[in-house]
């Protein structure tokens, strides 16, 4: 018993490191996003044909001003990746909420309405299921034109049902539970039991789906831009430049690198923060 | 009872298989845009766009392509692909084995790590070794395998050339194959220089789908076997005589198996559906490379088969999964 | 030399370093049916474990020995002492629903460790197994043996796990109350099978309980447990006839009968409680320094 609550202890501090460390970094993100123009040091867009290829600062023959390099068209990488931020925190937050929102919904409903709703929900949910994720937004993004929007609609068709799954059955299993049964005996309405009984009690688990989902979002956009499917082609993007620098990998690995690097950092943010909140919640960690 | 179920399985894939034909169907159509028109070498007159879309049946209603092209499909026929003018039949099942060969060993490595993630973890509970496993886990889970993909070209193919990161085999090669499983079948042409090189190339984009998979296995096997640890007939095994690995090995990893199981079916099926922009990654020529290639060209047949089947695998590997349930949980056997 | 000799045990939480059990010892000949008793949490399974070196992670000993048919178990390494607690002692569990592996057939649950850990061929410990569950009374015994724990009920099952036990022809076997997670219907019938089994393979047995009615029918001598403490320690003839402490007076004196085990209990009196509890604080502060 002992040495359990010790190792629960470690856990939890851990944890707490894990979850500062992780908004720190989402927050610096955010900040460098918002004032993208004041922070960084190029314009994303300026190409000089003077200065392409140039190593980050560190190494032989970097150019001051430029501190990780550019890419073969002499664009700042650093500034890029700044600017990068703006487009992936957009999708992040506009897309996860909004995913967020209708999977949640459709979920809440299908688990505690039960009957044909459900059965249409879960079927839908089934071929969802048996559709290749990323192709399937690969091909939405090519029917619907690339863009913000685009990327933004493809994320909310695809990954509606990572929230109705989990939260169908929290809904389901919450359903039948006794506080259930007494609030509809006491006269309250079925909608009105899911609005005020049921969503409060599935809500820490919507509020962590959403905290995952938002990463997933960043990485579904970066994967869009790498297939060259995102925006146009010269707005600095985190995959467009992960793309670039995996075809020039042996000649620049920096341009590579850093959009890598950045990407890695806010995904694991992401997911950190997620799990930090999960184990908030779970009354049965906590 | 089983065969009631079974059959009751076997419709719901049904419909599931004709949803998902269905909405490519309809969505690949909102196409705007004649795809026909874009074949065409410049110069290319009205009629000839006419007569190549009558071909291709693409002047018709959707309900009525769907119809045609639904009883294509009964007569295996699957079109042909507008880009390649082959069938889309041969051009799919041409790049199947590439990718089943990739899932496989994907599928083989993830359980070989996450499972030796997961034992090592039990055995060495309550020790810093195991603060390390979880948290390594923690971070594998959170990462895609887009990403790992990434990095493992970097570590292995920049910084330290040990690996293939590009293609299925080197290109110079003869390959004296028959088969598309290249992998299975150098083994057993015995061309065990041929096998180095193809296992070679497919290491890193195995890696990168397996590590994701491989957390999750280790992350819950090992909280299944550390609660069936603490079952009464581990206890009595130990008064047995038998030592730690014999017991985590023996008697709780058999029973502390089955919820994995149920997981990695579904896991295996995201797995696959990752080897789309890995193989993209490491430009190895299976079916998700063929897939997006066919999107960016507009190749509707080709598209279409492509969805279709990755659809047919992913029902495929949850019956299949649902049915290995069955059989190693002898509660469900007999009962 | 007793069978199994148990010297100033001393157990203690790792972390908190509470103490479990407070220099018990004891001694059980070979053959004898040694009875432990004493309230839920008196420490009674601990010292089974001790002996057949099965205690929880969390729990460490602080001193003492343990010695096994001549031989102090806690001087050997892990490996050998495994090996040979394995092959003298074997353990008949509480809960017959828990402790066989469901996903294994009954037949090498009987036999591994013969095959496994004595050295045994198969056939002759399928043999064997088929003998102790004729023994036992099973009916098909070979038909059982194929068959998974879910497909017996907890009577059966308790008789396997007691064969199983008997299997290897041990010198000692903890009983660790082995009929409470039974139906009272089926209690007695194992009850009588365990001290039948016991009398005519001679082996030694500690056996755990709550019950005194049950000791009285089948042990030779006990020990009563109190906070770890061992308060009394004799012959049941001895103990029923007069007990020494007057915790145990109380505990004889709240014993239903045998006869009648609905019959009400009479708490043991306030004051001795009371009085018992000063006097393991005084041999906690005394021990601790
Ligand atoms: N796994 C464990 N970790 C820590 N302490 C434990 C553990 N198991 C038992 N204990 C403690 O050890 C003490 C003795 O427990 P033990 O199981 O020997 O009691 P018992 O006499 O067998 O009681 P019962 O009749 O309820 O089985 C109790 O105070 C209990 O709280
Ligand atoms: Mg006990």
């Amino acid at each position: 018993m002992a040495d359990l609550t010790d190792g629960r202890g470690a856990v939890k501090r851990r944890i707490g490191t894990r979850l500062w460390l992780a908004g720190g970094w989402l927050t610096l993100l955010l900040l460098a996003a918002v004032f993208a123009p004041l922070v960084a040091p190029q314009d994303p867009l300026a190409q000089d044909l003077f200065l392409t290829r140039l190593p980050p600062f560190w190494e032989k023959g970097a150019e001051a001003g430029y501190w990780l390099g550019t890419d073969s068209l002499g664009r700042d990488v650093l500034s890029r990746v700044i600017y990068g931020a703006r487009l992936a925190l957009v999708v992040a937050l506009v897309a996860g909420s909004i995913t967020c929102i209708i999977g949640s919904a459709l979920g809440l409903m299908a688990g505690f309405l039960r009957g044909w709703v459900d059965l249409v929900i879960s079927r839908l949910i089934d071929i969802w299921m048996a559709f290749p994720p990323v192709l399937f937004s690969i091909l939405l993004i090519a029917v619907i034109g690339p863009g913000l929007h685009s990327i933004i609609l493809a994320i909310v068709i695809i990954d509606w049902t990572r929230f109705a799954r989990v939260v169908r059955a929290e809904a389901m299993a919450q359903g039948a539970m006794d506080y259930v049964a007494s609030a509809q005996v006491a006269g309250r309405g079925r909608i009105g039991t899911m609005l005020r009984e049921i969503l409060p009690n599935v809500l820490p688990t919507i509020v962590v789906l959403l905290t995952l989902e938002m990463g997933i979002a960043v990485i579904v956009e970066a994967i869009l831009s790498f297939v060259n499917l995102s925006i146009s082609t010269d707005d600095p993007t985190w995959g467009g430049m992960i793309a670039e620098g995996r075809a020039s990998v042996y000649q620049a690995w920096w341009v590579l690198v850093f959009p890598l690097i950045t990407l890695f950092l806010t995904v694991l943010a992401f997911s950190q923060l997620g799990e930090g909140l999960k184990d908030r919640f779970d009354p049965v960690l906590r | 009872m089983f065969w009631q179920k079974l059959i009751a399985r076997i419709g719901t894939t049904a419909v599931t298989l004709i949803g998902v034909a269905v909405i490519v169907f309809v969505v690949i159509r909102v196409v705007p845009g004649n795809p026909v028109a874009m074949m065409l070498p410049p110069g290319a007159t009205e009629a000839d766009v006419a007569r190549l879309t009558a071909l291709y049946g693409l002047d018709k209603s959707i309900p009525a392509q769907f119809l045609i092209w639904v009883q294509g499909v009964l007569h295996g026929d699957f079109g042909t692909s507008i880009t390649t003018r082959q069938p889309v039949l041969d051009l799919v099942l041409g790049r199947l084995p590439a990718t089943l060969e990739l899932s496989i060993m994907a599928l083989v490595m993830a359980v070989a790590i996450g499972g030796t993630a997961a034992l090592t973890g039990t055995r060495l509970r309550g020790t810093k070794a195991e603060g390390a496993i979880d948290v390594a886990n923690g971070m594998a889970l959170s990462v895609p395998d887009f990403l790992w993909g990434l990095a493992l070209i970097l570590l292995f193919g920049v910084l330290m050339p040990v690996f293939h990161i590009s293609g299925r085999v080197t290109p110079s090669l003869e390959l004296p194959f028959t088969t598309g499983f290249y992998l299975f079948e150098s083994l057993f042409r015995l061309r065990f220089d041929l096998w180095a090189d193809i296992v070679s190339h497919m290491l890193m984009p195995a890696l990168a789908l397996a590590i994701p998979l491989a957390a999750i296995i280790g992350q819950l096997l090992k909280q299944s076997l550390k609660e069936t640890m603490h079952l009464d007939y581990v206890t009595l095994s130990r008064t047995k005589g038998y030592g730690e690995n014999h017991v985590i090995t023996r008697e709780a990893l058999p029973n502390a198996i089955l919820p994995t199981l149920t997981l990695v079916g579904v896991q295996f099926t995201f797995l696959i559906g990752g080897t789309v922009i890995v193989e993209r990654l490491f430009s190895y020529e299976g079916l998700g490379n063929m897939a997006i290639d066919a999107v960016i060209n507009r190749d509707l047949p080709l598209i279409q088969g492509i969805v279709i089947l990755f659809a047919v695998i992913f029902t495929a590997v949850n019956l299949v999964v649902d049915l290995l349930y069955t059989v190693l949980n002898p509660r469900l056997r007999h009962g | 030399m007793s069978f199994l000799s148990v010297k100033n045990l001393t157990l203690r939480l790792r972390d908190n370093r509470a103490p479990l059990l407070r220099d018990v010892s004891l001694e059980v000949s070979a053959g004898e049916v040694h009875g432990l008793v004493g309230e839920s949490g008196a420490g009674k399974s601990m010292i089974g474990k001790a002996v057949l070196g099965i205690l929880p992670r969390a729990v460490e000993i602080a001193g003492g020995e343990i010695w096994l048919d001549g031989v102090d178990l806690l001087a050997l390494p892990p490996a050998a002492r495994r090996k040979r607690v394995g092959g003298l002692a074997a353990l008949i569990p509480q809960d017959p629903l828990t402790a066989l592996n469901p996903s294994r057939r009954i037949g090498p649950q009987i036999t591994d460790r013969l095959v496994d850990i004595l050295g045994w061929k198969r056939a002759e410990a399928e043999a064997r197994a088929l003998d102790l569950l004729g023994e036992v009374q099973i009916n098909d015994p070979a038909r059982v043996m194929r068959q998974y724990p879910h497909e017996l009920s907890g009577g059966m099952r308790q008789r396997i796990l007691i064969a199983s036990a008997f299997a290897a022809e041990p010198k000692l076997i903890v009983a660790d109350e082995p009929t409470t997670a039974l139906d009272v219907t089926v209690q007695k019938q194992i009850l009588r099978l365990i001290a039948g089994m016991q009398a005519r393979h001679g082996t030694a047995l500690l056996f755990v309980t709550h019950d005194l009615g049950v000791v009285s029918k089948v042990c030779q001598s006990l020990s009563v447990l109190y906070a770890g403490r061992i308060l009394e320690q004799s012959t049941v003839r001895d103990f029923f006839a007069a007990p020494s402490h007057p915790y145990s007076a109380a505990l004889l004196g709240a014993t239903p009968k045998y006869t009648d085990p609905e019959g009400s209990l009479t708490p043991v009196p306030e004051a001795i409680i009371a009085r018992l509890r000063a006097e393991i604080a005084a041999y906690d502060e005394a021990h601790h320094g």
